[in-house]
């Protein structure tokens, strides 16, 4: 985990400092590299650059460098973000850059964290269960107004950012009681679908958590496909719980609604 | 729930974080921007005078009404508006208990802002630091024991829609009021048209309160957002679509409708009090 010399800066470059932390579930450390940062760089790339020169052995799980698969997350200066989408010239010059792993989920090793836990809640989540066919093909008319609401919802690429900086992961470590803003969009996309004809408002109040969310927004402001999180997906299926379980005007015209 | 459970030893201190930018300056101007509100309309409230100007007892004068005031149920001892549904206080009022036409209204828009999701998520972060920002530690003595909206006490948050509907009527009553502002009332009792600064002011309150209003997450939902359907209306459609509209904004009209309901009282106040004069424009 020492870091080497750094080599003389080439014209057009400027050195930065990274700390990295570097450790396991036994613990760890903040390790420092000096890195040799150019124009157009992200901080993926100086995470490559040190383990290609510095720290062969360090761990950094990573993929399209797109941000398209959302395996790179990290915290980045304390903020959870992608590291192939935040560009070097967008951080503080002449400032350390501190990388470490997300601290909803339990460390693997050193940038790489266990994020398992968010596929055994997906596997809980009742799954879409549409309609029968509106047509004798087998297929159904769905009209754009009708899903334009859950197509921002499916631009997720689960790279479980909102997971991390939601506080009610991360810092009270609800997670056996809490499903978190990713599977509360996840649900969001398929109970507002018009095809959809299952329903999972009482998984959401009784088993889901969705009364844990308190509106920090946190989750929107850090996802990296701008998808509006709080106001579009949560607050929603927040209103769809109360129409079902703490309004009792609506209740009452439902009793009386004609079938 | 059967899910596996995690194991996170890292527990941070309060207001621990290893973020580098200005992350105190929100939930501090918020905090500031708040306490100032309410320490303001709680002074405001209290006063019972220079709630209005114009009525039966200042012919010719435009006819402001503090919002902060309105609707008035009674008008304040020895005080004649010409707003009051019943008349002046009562004569039953206990002498013990302090009376202002402002203590009978405001509960019920401060109801509405205080289970606001916008203003919740910001008092949440600015007062109980519940985290005070995004990544930020929280007090150490909530930890596990954190609750949420999902338990009492904010489980209670849940009437939100019923004060959206007390906010709705109070936007048809300060729709009324601005409209007021534009007439004054002659020593023979005759209605004249007049357009003062005042009254541009009472008509931007009620435009920002209803930017506010109909812009609640609530209503966004009442209106088309609880059907999977759009389509299936086109009524529907265009309400959600204007609704969201609003809703895309409904921080920047919750400050703005906050602030101007504030000047609006400061506004009326010091023309009544003869500090400052009602400019007229036309009339």
């Amino acid at each position: 985990m020492a870091s080497s010399t750094p080599h003389a800066p080439e014209a057009g470059t400027r050195t930065v400092t990274f700390r990295i932390w570097r450790g396991d579930v036994s613990g760890g450390q903040f390790v420092v590299y000096p890195v040799e940062v150019t124009s157009g760089m992200v901080v993926l790339d100086c995470v490559h650059k040190i383990q290609a020169e510095q720290a062969q052995d360090l761990a950094c799980r990573w993929n399209c460098k797109a941000g398209k698969c959302g395996s790179c997350s990290a915290e980045i200066n304390g903020k959870p973000a992608l590291m192939c989408m935040t560009r070097m010239d967008t951080l503080p010059p002449d400032e350390i850059v501190t990388v470490e792993p997300m601290q909803a989920f339990p460390i693997i090793r050193d940038l790489v964290t266990d994020v398992s836990w968010n596929y055994e809640v997906k596997k809980k989540i009742k799954p879409f269960k549409p309609r029968k066919p509106d047509n004798a093909d087998g297929t159904w008319t769905v009209y754009q107004e009708d899903v334009e609401r859950v197509q921002e919802f499916r631009k997720c690429i689960e790279c479980f950012l909102c997971q991390d900086v939601c506080h009610v992961l991360r810092d009270h470590h609800k997670h056996d009681e809490f499903i978190g803003p990713r599977f509360l969009v996840f649900t969001a996309a398929m109970e507002m679908n018009p095809l959809d004809t299952e329903d999972r408002l009482a998984d959401l109040k009784n088993r889901d958590g969705i009364g844990y969310c308190n509106i920090t927004k946190c989750c929107t402001k850090v996802c990296p496909e701008h998808i509006t999180i709080t106001d579009n997906a949560i607050i929603p299926l927040k209103e769809r719980v109360v129409d079902e379980f703490y309004d009792p005007l609506t209740r009452l015209f439902r009793m009386f609604k004609p079938k | 729930m059967a899910r596996p459970n995690i194991s996170l030893p890292q527990v941070r201190g309060f207001l621990e974080t290893k973020r580098q930018d200005g992350w105190w300056i929100q939930p501090l101007l918020v905090l500031s921007g708040f306490t100032a509100f309410i320490v303001y309309s709680t002074w405001a409230a209290f006063q019972g005078a220079h709630y209005f100007t114009g009525g039966p007892t200042q012919p010719g004068v435009q006819q402001l009404l503090s919002p902060f005031y309105s609707p008035v149920v009674w008008d304040a001892a020895g005080l004649e508006s010409g707003h009051a549904w019943l008349g002046p206080q009562p004569i039953w009022w206990p002498a013990w208990m302090i009376f202002s036409p402002a203590l009978l209204i405001l509960p019920f828009p401060g109801l509405f802002r205080f289970t606001c999701y916008y203003y919740r998520g910001a008092y949440y972060k600015a007062f109980w630091g519940d985290p005070v920002s995004c990544a930020v530690g929280e007090p150490k003595f909530r930890g596990e024991n954190y609750r949420g909206e999902e338990k009492f006490p904010l489980i209670f948050q849940n009437v939100h829609r019923y004060a959206l509907y007390i906010a709705i009527a109070f936007i048809a009553i300060l729709g009324w009021d601005a409209w007021c502002s534009y007439w004054n009332v002659a020593a023979d009792g005759s209605k004249h048209f007049g357009m003062t600064v005042g009254s541009l002011v009472l008509t931007m309150n009620v435009v920002l309160l209803g930017g506010y209003t109909f812009g609640c997450h609530c209503w966004r939902h009442l209106v088309g957002g609880k059907h999977d359907c759009m389509s299936c209306s086109k009524v529907r459609q265009r309400a959600y679509s204007k609704a969201s509209w609003l809703n895309a904004r409904h921080m920047l009209f919750a400050w703005l409708s906050l602030f101007w309901v504030g000047f609006s009282d400061v506004y009326v106040r010091l023309c009544s009090s003869g500090v400052w004069t009602d400019w007229r424009i036309l009339g």
